[in-house]
């Protein structure tokens, strides 16, 4: 049996009497396309810091890629790629400087840097807008290159923060593809959304209530057991009487 | 009645060189919740701002409550209620300043109108003395809401104010816009969530700044209902590439658990794709014939329109 890549036991956040992150527990796979779901305000983004390095628990155990949350979080940073709609690139950077930037960031060596960025532009058929500033490109392109940048670095763990808000349905399908791609050479994909369809791409989902998970499986087992149509009408279900919004 | 009438507005930017709205015309009847569709970057928001008289658009013309957007733009900016995407409250000021200031503006007083946004401004009351941007998302959303309530608007004007909003709030979100029409308050809202069309009394699916479609969500699914087939297997990443390889598939997108999928001849293609799948080796396949729902329709539609551009 290979390692779990990343282990949540009893992990527990509080910011003074507000309990953020209530005993989450979980293992998540090597390959395994892990949603974390729940409402706003649930935890979710807490607990996703605590997973990323850039936020201490309070208490319980928590590793990623090996790593251990409390003592070794600059190792995890390394060994991490992570995206969210909110931050991805640069703006006022080129398709290419930003490849670089961030490859450089992550200590991915000159020479191979400079192979992987026009492997990259080729592979994403960017080679006419590759010197283009990123903000004058539509937000779809933004978010394939922003994914693609953050696993650039082979990394064991990508943490995907809502990706594909706002992007129009084909793209977002496009989106998955390359989720999928990356999950099977091996790479873990831990991945927020809104879209309830989405959820369904995963392999296992939890949903998460008021700071802790309520329930966790795959999403056909989900539907069975709240008896459910879709993961739309289960998250209904669970959520609904959430007393913490945000 | 039609409150907001828009004809062959043509919008770009950057010296002509982004077209953010290629000729869109629109008739919004007077009560109804209006619907417009599309992802980021369709042109949704540059139509917000015209109708709330903030851009002029390059040519064509709107009509709000029979006023001009640009002629008449002092009376139409006192009818109607506009909540950008971006929020844009004073962040500096409290829940409470945030409403006064917008009342006092309006010539109003926030006593005056309290019933119309009561059962919003509730749920943010205990955080009056907070300011602004020191809330969280949703009880921004809600501040928002009701600062663009708070004159009693004719039209309300709402860009994307579910985006980011989880499940649970975003139905919630619905049912209050649900309350408002039924005070008789035209309201435009944008959604890049397909499953909000059935909360619209119309829907107009726009993208690149081209309207596709405007209809009553029953109606666009009578006149777009092409043969559609569900069809899943647990080893779905080979599905998928299987049935995208099958020469008569015209489309194959994942929904969900399932795929769904068109083709060239409807349900003789379906059979064959069936007999191709088992060849293949793929075993346990369910598949139905199914009727597209609103995000089929849309996909089918931006690849049409595709395929008119290249």
């Amino acid at each position: 049996m290979p390692e779990p890549v990343i282990v949540a036991n009893l992990l527990t956040k509080k910011f003074g009497d507000f309990v953020a992150v209530d005993a989450i527990t979980f293992k998540i796979d090597a390959g395994e396309i892990f949603g974390f779901l729940g409402a706003n305000g649930a935890g979710k983004t807490t607990a996703m810091k605590i997973l990323c390095g850039l936020l201490s628990p309070s208490s319980g155990q928590a590793s990623v890629a090996g790593f251990d949350v409390y003592k070794q979080n600059e190792e995890i940073k390394k060994h991490i790629g992570y995206m969210s709609q909110k931050f991805s690139l640069y703006e006022n950077l080129t398709v290419k400087e930003n490849i670089r930037f961030f490859g450089g960031i992550y200590g991915i060596r000159r020479k191979e840097l400079y192979e992987k960025t026009d492997d990259l532009i080729f592979r994403l058929g960017l080679e006419k807008e590759s010197n283009k500033l990123v903000r004058t490109l539509p937000l779809g392109w933004k978010q394939k290159i922003a994914f693609s940048v953050a696993i650039l670095h082979e990394p064991k763990v990508v943490f995907l923060d809502e990706p594909t808000g706002g992007v129009d349905p084909i793209t977002r399908r496009q989106f998955w593809d390359m989720i999928y791609e990356a999950a099977s050479r091996g790479i873990t994909i831990f991945v927020t959304t809104h879209y309830m369809d989405e959820a369904e791409y995963c392999d296992r989902v939890s949903i998460m209530v008021d700071g802790a998970i309520v329930a966790l499986d795959k999403p056909s087992e989900m539907k069975r057991k709240f008896e459910g149509k879709d993961m739309d009408a289960v998250f209904l279900q669970l959520a609904r009487n959430a007393k913490r919004s945000d | 009645m039609a409150e907001v009438i828009i004809k062959n507005i043509v919008k770009t930017y950057t010296n002509a060189s982004v077209l953010a709205l290629n000729n869109v015309s629109l008739t919004i009847a007077s009560g109804e919740l209006f619907g417009l569709i599309g992802p980021d970057g369709a042109g949704k928001t540059t139509l917000f701002r015209i109708l709330a008289t903030l851009l002029i658009p390059d040519s064509g013309s709107a009509k709000v409550s029979g006023f001009d957007t640009i002629k008449d733009y002092q009376a139409i900016r006192k009818i109607v209620g506009y909540m950008p995407g971006k929020f844009s409250l004073y962040q500096d000021l409290t829940v409470e300043e945030n409403l006064n200031f917008f009342a006092t503006v309006f010539n109003t007083s926030l006593e005056k109108n309290q019933y119309l946004i009561d059962e919003i401004y509730s749920q943010i009351a205990p955080f009056k003395k907070r300011l602004a941007g020191k809330l969280s998302g949703g009880m921004k959303q809600k501040l928002a809401l009701c600062c663009a309530l708070i004159h009693e608007p004719r039209i309300l004007l709402l860009d994307e104010p579910t985006t980011g909003v989880d499940p649970v709030s975003r139905k919630e979100f619905w049912d209050m816009l649900d309350r408002l029409k039924n005070r008789g308050i035209t309201i435009i809202v944008s959604t890049p969530y397909m499953d909000e069309a059935s909360r619209c009394d119309r829907i107009a699916l726009i993208q690149k700044g081209k309207i596709l479609e405007v209809e009553t969500l029953e109606n666009i699914k009578l006149k777009h209902n092409n043969p559609l087939f569900a069809v899943q297997s647990p080893n779905r990443h080979t599905l998928i590439a299987e049935i995208r390889s099958f020469k008569n598939t015209k489309s194959c997108f994942a929904f969900g658990e399932t795929n769904h999928v068109s083709f060239v001849n409807g349900i003789d293609d379906f059979e064959l794709l069936k007999e191709y799948l088992k060849e293949k080796g793929l075993t346990d396949i369910v598949s139905s014939q199914i009727a597209p729902g609103i995000e089929d329709i849309f996909i089918q539609l931006i690849l049409e329109n595709e395929a008119i551009n290249a």
